[in-house]
Parts: C-alpha cells; structure tokens; sequence
C-alpha cells in the first residue's frame, strides 16, 4: 500500500459533484450505445413500447436507467469496507465478462466433451515446460549475474552478449532457430526439448539482468564484514548477499514466470501438446475454434492467479521474517 | 624480544593518481594497543584495512601473523581469520539472527560444530553483556549494541588481532561510553589492538602508542603521555588542539 495518511475524506464516489458527472458520463454512453435491440430493450418495453420502434427515446431512456443503476452500484460500494468493496468489483467485472463471453453463443456441450483433455494433456504440459524452464533460467540467471559483475574479461563479454542477444531476438524466433536450426548442425532436437531449450535462454536472460540488479543492491559494507570474517567469495554469495537479496529478486521473478507461463503457448508452433496447441487443433474439425480458445484463455488465466496467490504468499514470508 | 604481529615497512599506496599513503611503517607486537588519529581524509582508514587487505598496497612489505601479504597469495583467507575487524557502520548480517551472525563464522569457516559454536557466542554475548538479545535480529538493536555484537562476532573467531575502524563515531553520545568500555576490557584481558578512533579518553587509558597521520603519512607516533602532554609536531598540536577544544 502506498502511504495511508491520518486524515480520512470523503470516498470520492461520495461527492456530489463527482456522482452527477458519473451520471452524466453513464447517461451519454449507454445511450450512444443504443441498446434497444438488446434483453434491456425486452426489459424496457412497458416504458417505452416495441423496442424496434422506440428510435431515439428508447434509448435515451434505456441509457438513464442503466445509468441510474450503474452509479446507485458505485455509490454503494462506496459504503463498504476495503475487502468487501474490493470482492464485489472483482465479481462485477468478472460476470462482465463471463456474459461478454457468454454471448458468443458458445457450444458448452462441446467444451464439456473437450476440457477434461485440455487440462489433463494441455495444462500438464504447460506447467512442466514453464517450471522446468523458471528453474533452470534461475540457475542462468545466477551464473549470468556473477559474470556480469564480475572483472574477468571473458566471463563478463560471454554473458553480456548473451543477454544482449536473447533480449534482443524474438522468442519466437529462437524457438524456431533451435528446433530448425539444430538439425541442421546434426543435432536432431525434440519439440519439448528445444522449447524448453529457448524458454530457458530467453528468460534466462531477462532474469540474469534482475539477478545483478539484485546482488548490486546489496552495500559493500556486507561484503567488507564477510570477507574479513575468512568468507570465501562462494559462500558470501551464498549465504549472506543471494539471501539478502531475494526479497528484492522474487517479486520480478515471479513477473517473469506469470510472463513464462503464457509465452510458452509459443512453443506450440513446433508442436508441443500444451494449452494453446490443443486451443488451436481441438476445434480445427468443427470449427468451433472460439469454445476451445475462450476455454483456453481462462485456464491460463486461472494458473496465472494461481500464481499471483503465491507470489504473494512468498513475499509476505521474506518481509514478516526480516523486521 | 616479542615477535611482531603485524609490520608494515616502506608501504606505498595509491587510488589510481591519489597517492593514499606514503612510506608507511610501524610495528605491532603481541599484546599492543594502538590507537591511530589524524584529520579526515588523512588515510587512517586506508591504513587499517591494509592491514587484512581489504584495500591493497603498491609499494613496501606488511606482513600479518608472518605471512606477507600480496597480490599472488593463494589464501588471504587465512589471514583475515585472525585478523577481527570491527567497521564504522557495523556491516552485521540483518537476514541473521544476533546469535546466527555469531555462529556463521566459526561454522563456515572453521567448521566448529554447532553446539561448540553456539556455546562460544553465548559466551562472548555476555562478555559484551547482551546476552538477552540472543534471538533478535541486528535490526531491532541499537546502535551500541550493534556496535557490541559486531566485536562479539569478531571475537567468536578466536583472533590474534582486532582492528577497529572508527567503531563509536556512528553512535549516539549515550552509547558511546558502552562501545568504548567493551574495548577496555577487551585491552585489559590483553587482546592486540589496533584502533582508529577521535575518542582521545580511550587513547589515554588503554593505548601503549598513538601515531598520528596527516596526508597519508605517519608525522608522529609516541606513547600516549609524550603524545599529549609533548607533541613533536607542528601538525599535530594544530590537530590537538582542534579535538581537543570542545
Ligand atoms: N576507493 C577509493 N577510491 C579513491 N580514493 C579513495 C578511496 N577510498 C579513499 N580514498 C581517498 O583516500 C583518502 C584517504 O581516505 P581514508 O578513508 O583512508 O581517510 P580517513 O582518514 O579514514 O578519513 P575519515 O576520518 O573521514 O574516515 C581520502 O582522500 C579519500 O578521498
Ligand atoms: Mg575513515
């Protein structure tokens, strides 16, 4: 949170001034919108008869009314507490969105049929080839930090232009250059492999560059008090600055591998049975492509929150322990 | 004649063009309290982190403990185990615990079980009389207590020598005194010590010689009675009488 001052105003839902232009705002665009051919055209009919026929005072008056009910809701929440009031908006923006998707007149029955191999094949495969790539990038990222700090002269140029060049290309790019690539050097490479190959150098470079930044933010005065105690470099990186510094690496870090999670639907292109491949090829037949995507998109949005949850959970550990 | 802990001899040092220290010597038996001052920027810093090499040196010879310090040297480590060194700003570990930060050291390094090691910085945090702190972390601490465990974490490595640099100047006036009294006792049960510090009550009861430095050389070292009551040199009377004034 960002600093809480003491003193407390009023919520600025609560303002006279802000409510009538809310309503005001709310008023123009539901109106514009011109909703009469909608369900709240069907629900307005005893005010403003055959919605068809209601032209422009149809949807004035659908527009008042939505606008109406639409700042009565913010005004409300604006009663509640903190946690409430943040619940209720998720939930609101979330129908929103599942009626967004919902009128798409979507074959639930064939989503049905379907999700269960999503998940087990698609989901499986999209968690394995993202953890094992996250992990591995880290031990990249550790190593690429150390030569990016350190006074050698290869290990310095070997790692800056490694990050310079796997920042720089496309993913997509890489994952084809590996996979395609490779064998033409005589060495045939699996698709999981050569994705999870380019997944760990791509983020690999991205993370060796939060890494230092997160070792050079530790003061000298550290290093100072282990070297002189008879640390060795190792165990100083070790046991006091890569300790001190993962508070400051996890959450990026975490960033990283919510990014991870959904560009890894690039390795799809080779092959890869993971979400997004199976997103694409199950509705291929019947060309119901929008139920297996919409499924598709809401699964990675779940595994993403699932992570979120516990990014937070890691952080809240590192700050209760130190102070 | 007491073999020399520490000796420093014609020792030469730059930063880059800057010409830190110049044809440095002296002598540190076992057992000695040396107490160095001078003014700000004078290199009395530079000069005591020579000595465990933190810094290093261009020109001249120092050796610690016999060894002679160079760039080539396969184990610095070895020296820095018997050299303590107490810093300014205390540099304590805060991801440790007051009695983790103890026990890293003998642990790490020397590879002292974890009984043995917890039971030597038991040991020490009541000769700095903190024992209670024990579980805290360095940053629920005061400043002198800080200070405190930080000497505590050098003694736990059984040193041959303590270097301190400036250890109270970061302190609040009233906890000055507690530092200050931790390294009486610790001159009295006749550890060698080698301090920087303006804390000139400190100078007079426990230091056996004072130098005094001013632009990277030694101008003066004596005994602390000549050195306050005689000084040789011009500088070091302008100095004196500076510190001394308020
Ligand atoms: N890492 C460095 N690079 C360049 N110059 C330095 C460096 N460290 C110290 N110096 C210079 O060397 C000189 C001596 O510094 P030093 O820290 O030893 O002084 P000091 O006597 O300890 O002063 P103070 O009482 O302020 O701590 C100063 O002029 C300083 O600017
Ligand atoms: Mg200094």
């Amino acid at each position: 949170m960002l600093y809480a001052d003491t003193v407390v105003s009023d919520p600025l839902v609560h303002k006279p001034k802000v409510i009538a232009a809310m309503l005001a705002a709310a008023a123009v665009f539901f109106t514009v919108l011109n909703l009469n051919g909608t369900v709240f055209g069907e629900l307005m009919r005893p005010v403003i008869g055959e919605p068809a026929e209601a032209g422009y005072y149809g949807q004035f008056a659908i527009g008042v009314v939505l606008a109406l009910l639409f700042t009565l809701n913010v005004v409300v929440i604006g009663f509640l507490k903190f946690r409430l009031q943040v619940v209720i908006v998720w939930l609101q923006l979330l129908c929103l969105f599942l009626a967004f998707f919902y009128g798409f007149n979507l074959d639930f029955e064939f989503i049905r049929k379907k999700v269960w191999f999503m998940v087990s094949q698609g989901v499986f495969t999209t968690l394995y080839v993202s953890a094992i790539s996250i992990a591995l990038a880290s031990v990249l990222a550790i190593i690429g930090a150390v030569a990016k700090l350190s006074s050698n002269g290869f290990a310095y140029a070997i790692a800056s232009f490694y990050t310079s060049f796997f920042r720089g290309l496309p993913l997509l790019m890489q994952v084809y250059l590996i996979y395609l690539g490779l064998p033409q050097l005589g060495y045939v490479i699996d698709a999981v492999p050569a994705g999870i190959l380019a997944l760990t150098l791509c983020y690999g470079a991205y993370m060796t560059e939060i890494f230092r930044a997160g070792i050079q933010s530790i003061p000298k005065g550290q290093w100072e008090a282990s070297r002189s105690l008879g640390f060795k470099f190792g165990l100083t990186m070790r046991r006091i600055i890569l300790p001190q510094s993962l508070p400051l690496i996890i959450p990026p870090t975490g960033n990283q591998f919510i990014a991870m999670l959904k560009d890894s639907s690039l390795v799809s292109v080779i092959g890869v049975w993971e979400l997004m491949f199976l997103a694409r090829t199950l509705g291929n037949k019947t060309f119901q492509h929008m139920e297996m995507l919409i499924t598709a998109a809401l699964i990675y949005w779940m595994l993403s929150m699932c992570l979120e949850l516990i990014q937070g959970r890691i952080e809240r550990h590192f700050r209760t322990k130190s102070h | 004649m007491n073999k020399p802990v520490i000796e420093m001899r014609g020792v030469n040092k730059w930063y880059g063009t800057y010409h830190a220290l110049r044809n440095v010597n002296f002598t540190v038996s076992k057992g000695d309290k040396i107490v160095i001052c001078g003014p700000s920027g004078s290199g009395k810093s530079t000069l005591i982190r020579t000595l465990n090499w933190l810094e290093s040196h261009q020109e001249g010879e120092i050796t610690v403990d016999g060894i002679r310090l160079h760039e080539k040297m396969k184990d610095i480590d070895k020296v820095r185990m018997e050299v303590g060194m107490v810093f300014q700003h205390f540099n304590l570990f805060p991801h440790l615990s007051v009695l983790e930060n103890l026990m890293a050291a003998p642990m790490w390094v020397r590879g002292v079980a974890e009984a043995e090691a917890r039971e030597t910085a038991m040991k020490y945090l009541e000769r700095v009389r903190i024992p209670e702190q024990a579980d805290k972390f360095p940053g629920q601490l005061s400043g002198g207590q800080q200070q405190r465990v930080a000497i505590a974490r050098s003694l736990c490595m059984n040193p041959k020598v303590m270097l301190f640099d400036e250890p109270t100047s970061a302190l609040d006036p009233e906890m000055v005194s507690e530092v200050l009294d931790t390294m009486v006792e610790l001159a009295q049960d006749g550890m060698t010590m080698v301090c920087v510090t303006h804390e000139m009550g400190f100078a007079k009861a426990v230091a056996d010689r004072v130098i005094f430095m001013d632009a990277g050389e030694i101008i003066e070292e004596n005994d602390p009675v000549q050195f306050f009551e005689n000084p040789q040199s011009e500088r070091t009377r302008t100095f004196l009488s500076q510190i001394l004034q308020h």
